[in-house]
């Protein structure tokens, strides 16, 4: 079942990225919106938030209902805290800690982004 | 000058600080507060907001400076030690003396820590202090490091208990929840009660063990675990105590004061001690035999100390004292007022029960009838405040009980809080009466719940009463003719009409250029598929343009469905299909294995389509000569229709052509919520059209138009807005009643919603659209007009367009699909696996 996969994810920090996976041109991803990677088993939503000229990455799965689904919501900003909201529910989760800004789920995994040479890399810890 | 020396500087000895510089006599007075915590008071009751941000200034109830503004010496991180009645003097533990005239004592209590074989191993915290949670969080982070799936309990399954269970599952620990009782929160629970928080908590993921004695703890110095009985023991390497409190009275028992027979400092109703110039406050005090565990009563007894010290003799405390309490717990409404329990001799209780939704309310009800005594909630506590008011005011209560808690009929049972009577306490924390909210509102100009609450401090201790303080101001600014601005969210100050006038006026296309120009921030999922509709509604701008403002329907041009799949459903005018486009359509359900069904309006949808396929089968769709359906999208959905004169004996009129006409007309019409049509061809009314958005029906002599209908969950009949015109004419009328309603609606208000507030209701859109009071129906028709002569099918752009068809993969780094769908088997078709 999906529930199992949760386990699958955990936010990595920048200090302790081991591997810059390599995960597409930049042009891939729509301005101000996401797009998923698939990292070995891994599915991960990335986002390019252009207006600040920033990006970020989650887990795609959806803590409220397990499905894959965050990188087809819809990002913007909590008081200054950029976010991502659920296609599903609209259940929001900031984009720097993965914090559940409208509710009280349980935070997604985060994982650090890099850009070099027009591509989008996601830092993993193994 | 005389001197009064507070001894504690916690939530009631800070309570009794700010009450008491507010009055002018406090000047004659030398004011000194000590505290023995190394900080200046915080807000206890929220402490556990200190695990998220580790920001202990954030729970200061006044910084330092305060004390200084208003001349309080106050000397931290000093205990007092020794009361010397006989010449009023007080010694600290840095053997300094001072002296006093008046002496109050408010030092609160501590946790009651069980003399169990060893509690003092490493290990095992309270629950009290700021001091306690840092070293929580200190020593959960190294059990983690060692072992990722570390546990740890919680002793006592009170609400202080649970809430401490909460604070170590964010900790990242197992948490575990050890109670004696039989029962969780046995002192405001009935067992039912109880047993659904139970189901609930398990649910969300607390582990939950009742009679539960424990015998010792375990493990060489640090704790290992816990062992109840000889075999039954529980491995745990952390421990939270919260097993009641016990006041610090050690100063009253030194000094001679009389003293209860389990402890506390006995006082009387001025909150005095045996000694009269001793007052003893909040939980350290002991009245009517007891201690009250809760700031509301400790802040109340703050004013009653204050007001007999400067001589004020008739503010006496309440005889009795509301202990009812609300706690948002773990995302779990609990509350309990007035008399919980209640024997059977003295009233009826009225029980509703939903253990499938987790929910129990239980309300305790007088032997006549008459009279609210008190009640339980657990799951929904939405309706406590107005409850808590109802008991409190002894106010009437409907001759059927059981409507105070059963799922609400429209506006609830007990109308609004403007009912309650002026007196009504609607802050018990900060005692401000519904009369005072009022007054700030409509005598002293504070127009905002922010305003109201620093002039009056509702709502800023616990906050329980916000939601109904909110509901004053709002209602009490209406009483005054006032318009309560319609906020859109953060990042637009302005109502939704507003932005659509300025988006019209200054043809503003584009989201990141209307945010620049007259928004603030980043935009959020409230703004964006706002202006997503706006745009769509002026200039007819498919969702294909923006993608990433729409919601994510239209941003796919497909319903989302419960295991991320999507639906597709073409459109079917009128309900009319040939044979051979339901050939065509089999044909491609079956290819693309699609669950199909007949939908409410008349039409076919397909299900379990993944985003990759998405394009593939409207690809073939379209070749058959379909078109989108946009039932993913805010706009016109269906115009239903009955078969009319065409076949029908009783017809009128031929309601299918007309229904196709309309429904041709209106399509891809984006609008503030969805909207529907039917039409019918004659008063038997078979299509239900005055259930829809707008309707038709034939009559004797032409068409009557029909407006505001609503089915769903608050099913409306339609509203007659004219009476048997001809086809062009109620054509027109439609026009310009759509039209209006879309410049003018909130977000996400259907047409029902929207004429039910609308000022002048019917009749004043009968002045817009049929006799053009505002001037503005040759606007509306060519508004309309516009609309109409720009329809374009957003299917038929995706497919052609490349860059558009690019969006529908899962992943943009692999074409493999989403292995995660599943499916199962059901009348020989899939449907998804059900939701856990
Ligand atoms: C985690 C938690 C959650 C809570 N939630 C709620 C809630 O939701 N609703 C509610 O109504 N109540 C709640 N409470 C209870 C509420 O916090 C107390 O009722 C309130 O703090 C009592 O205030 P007090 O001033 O009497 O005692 P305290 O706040 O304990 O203050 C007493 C102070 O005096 C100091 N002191 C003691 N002895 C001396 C001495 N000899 N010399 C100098 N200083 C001394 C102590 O160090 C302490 O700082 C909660 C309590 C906790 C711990
Ligand atoms: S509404 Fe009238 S015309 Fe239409 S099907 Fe029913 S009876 Fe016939
Ligand atoms: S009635 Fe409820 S469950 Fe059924 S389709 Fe509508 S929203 Fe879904
Ligand atoms: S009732 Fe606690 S703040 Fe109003």
């Amino acid at each position: 079942m999906l529930d199992t996969l949760l386990k699958d994810y955990s936010t990595v920090q920048l200090e302790s990225v081991t591997v810059w996976f390599k995960a597409a041109e930049i042009s891939k991803f729509p301005k101000n919106g996401g797009a998923c990677v698939k990292y070995k088993e891994k599915q991960i939503a990335v986002f390019n938030f252009s207006r600040q000229d920033k990006w970020y990455a989650c887990q795609n799965l959806s803590p409220e209902k397990k499905e894959m689904v965050l990188s087809r919501g819809m990002i913007g900003d909590d008081n200054g805290i950029p976010k991502i909201a659920c296609p599903l529910h609209k259940k929001t989760f900031s984009l720097e800690t993965g914090e559940n800004l409208n509710g009280d789920l349980d935070p997604i995994a985060i994982y650090p982004v890099k850009i070099e040479d027009n591509f989008v890399y996601i830092g993993f810890s193994e | 000058m005389k001197t009064i020396i507070v001894v504690g500087n916690g939530m009631v000895g800070y309570k009794f600080c700010e009450k008491l510089v507010a009055n002018e006599e406090s000047k004659a007075f030398k004011i000194i507060v000590f505290g023995e915590e190394p900080r200046p008071a915080y807000d206890r009751v929220h402490l556990s907001e200190f695990f998220a941000n580790q920001d202990a200034k954030a729970l200061e109830m006044a910084p330092v400076e305060w004390y200084i503004e208003n001349n309080i010496e106050l000397i931290i991180s000093e205990r007092i030690t020794d009361i010397q009645r006989a010449n009023k003097k007080i010694s600290t533990v840095k053997n300094r003396e001072f002296s006093y005239d008046y002496l109050v004592l408010a030092t609160g209590s501590s946790a009651f820590v069980p003399p169990i074989k060893g509690v003092e191993k490493e290990g095992v915290f309270v629950y009290r202090t700021i001091e306690d949670l840092e070293g929580m969080l200190a020593y959960a982070a190294k059990l983690k490091d060692k072992n990722p799936n570390a546990r740890a309990a919680v002793l006592g399954g009170g609400l202080l208990g649970l809430e401490a269970g909460k604070a170590v599952m964010d900790m990242g620990l197992e948490p575990h929840i050890v109670e004696f009782a039989p029962k969780l929160m046995p002192r405001q629970l009935d067992s039912r009660s109880s047993q659904v928080l139970q189901l609930k908590l398990e649910s969300i993921g607390l582990n939950i063990h009742l009679s539960k004695a424990t015998n010792q703890i375990l493990g060489e110095h640090a704790i290992t675990g816990m062992e109840f009985g000889e075999d039954d023991v529980l491995d745990v390497e952390m421990l939270v105590i919260s097993a009641g409190i016990r006041p610090r009275d050690e100063l009253g028992k030194s000094c001679d004061l009389e003293m209860g027979v389990r402890g506390g400092i006995v006082v009387d109703n001025k909150m005095q001690t045996s000694d009269e110039n001793i007052y003893a406050i909040g939980e350290v005090a002991l009245y009517n035999q007891m201690i009250y565990g809760l700031v509301a009563p400790g802040y109340e007894m703050a004013n009653v100390a204050v007001a007999q010290i400067l001589g004020k003799q008739e503010t006496l405390m309440a005889a009795e004292i509301d202990m009812s309490t609300k706690l948002k717990l773990i995302g779990v409404d609990v509350a309990s007022f007035g008399e919980p329990f209640m024997p059977a001799a003295k009233g009826h209780s009225v029980i509703f029960e939903n253990k499938t939704q987790h929910l129990y309310k239980r309300i305790n009800v007088s032997l006549d009838g008459k009279k609210l005594l008190g009640g339980i909630l657990v799951g929904d506590a939405s309706d406590y405040n107005m409850l808590h008011q109802v008991y409190l005011n002894s106010m009437p209560i409907p001759e059927d009980p059981s409507q105070l808690i059963l799922p609400a009929s429209e506006g609830g049972a007990f109308g609004s809080a403007m009912d309650l009577p002026d007196n009504a306490v609607v802050c018990s924390c900060e005692n401000v009466t519904k009369g005072q909210i009022c007054c700030s509102v409509s005598d002293d100009g504070n127009e905002t719940l922010k305003d109201v609450a620093q002039a009056t401090k509702a709502s800023t201790s616990c906050g329980g009463c916000k939601p109904m303080v909110d509901d004053l101001v709002k209602e009490t600014l209406k009483s005054l003719g006032k318009v309560v601005k319609e906020r859109i969210c953060e990042h637009f100050d302005y109502s939704r009409q507003e932005l659509y006038d300025i988006v019209k006026m200054k043809e503003i296309k584009d989201f990141d250029l209307l945010l620049d120009t007259h928004g603030t921030g980043n935009g959020c999922e409230t703004c964006k598929p706002l202006a997503a509709s706006l745009f769509a509604s002026i200039f007819n701008e498919t969702a294909n343009k923006q993608e990433t403002i729409q919601d994510s329907n239209d941003r796919y041009l497909a319903n989302i469905q419960r295991n991320g799949t999507y639906s597709v459903v073409p459109r079917v005018a009128g309900g009319e299909i040939s044979p051979k486009q339901l050939i065509a359509m089999g044909r491609i359900g079956n290819k693309y294995d699609l669950y199909t069904k007949i939908t409410g309006g008349q039409r076919i949808v397909m299900f379990g389509a993944q985003l990759h396929e998405l394009p593939l089968i409207w690809e073939e769709l379209i070749a058959e000569g379909f078109e989108t359906g946009q039932a993913y999208g805010k706009s016109l959905r269906t115009v239903k229709s009955c078969v009319g004169s065409t076949w029908c004996r009783y017809g009128l009129d031929e309601s299918v052509s007309f229904a196709i006409e309309i429904e041709n007309r209106y399509k891809g019409i984006r609008s503030p919520h969805k909207f529907k049509g039917g039409v019918s061809g004659c008063i038997r009314e078979c299509a239900e059209a005055r259930g829809k958005d707008f309707g038709f029906i034939a009559v004797e002599g032409g068409w009557n138009i029909y407006i505001g209908g609503n089915g769903g969950a608050n099913p409306k009949h339609a509203v007659l807005l004219a009476e048997k015109v001809d086809k062009e004419t109620a054509i027109k009328y439609a026009d310009r009643y759509l039209m209006f309603y879309i410049r003018t609606a909130q977000p996400l208000m259907r047409t029902a919603a929207w004429l039910d507030k609308l000022e002048g209701g019917i009749d004043y859109v009968k002045d817009v659209v049929i006799n053009d009071c505002l001037g503005i129906v040759k606007q509306l028709d060519e508004e309309m007009q516009f609309m109409v002569d720009t329809y374009k099918c957003e299917w038929t752009e995706a497919v052609e367009n490349p860059e558009i068809r690019a969006r529908y993969t899962h992943f943009v780094n692999s074409d493999e699909e989403d292995k995660n769908i599943e499916f199962v088997n059901l009348r020989e078709q899939k449907m998804p696996t059900p939701w856990a």
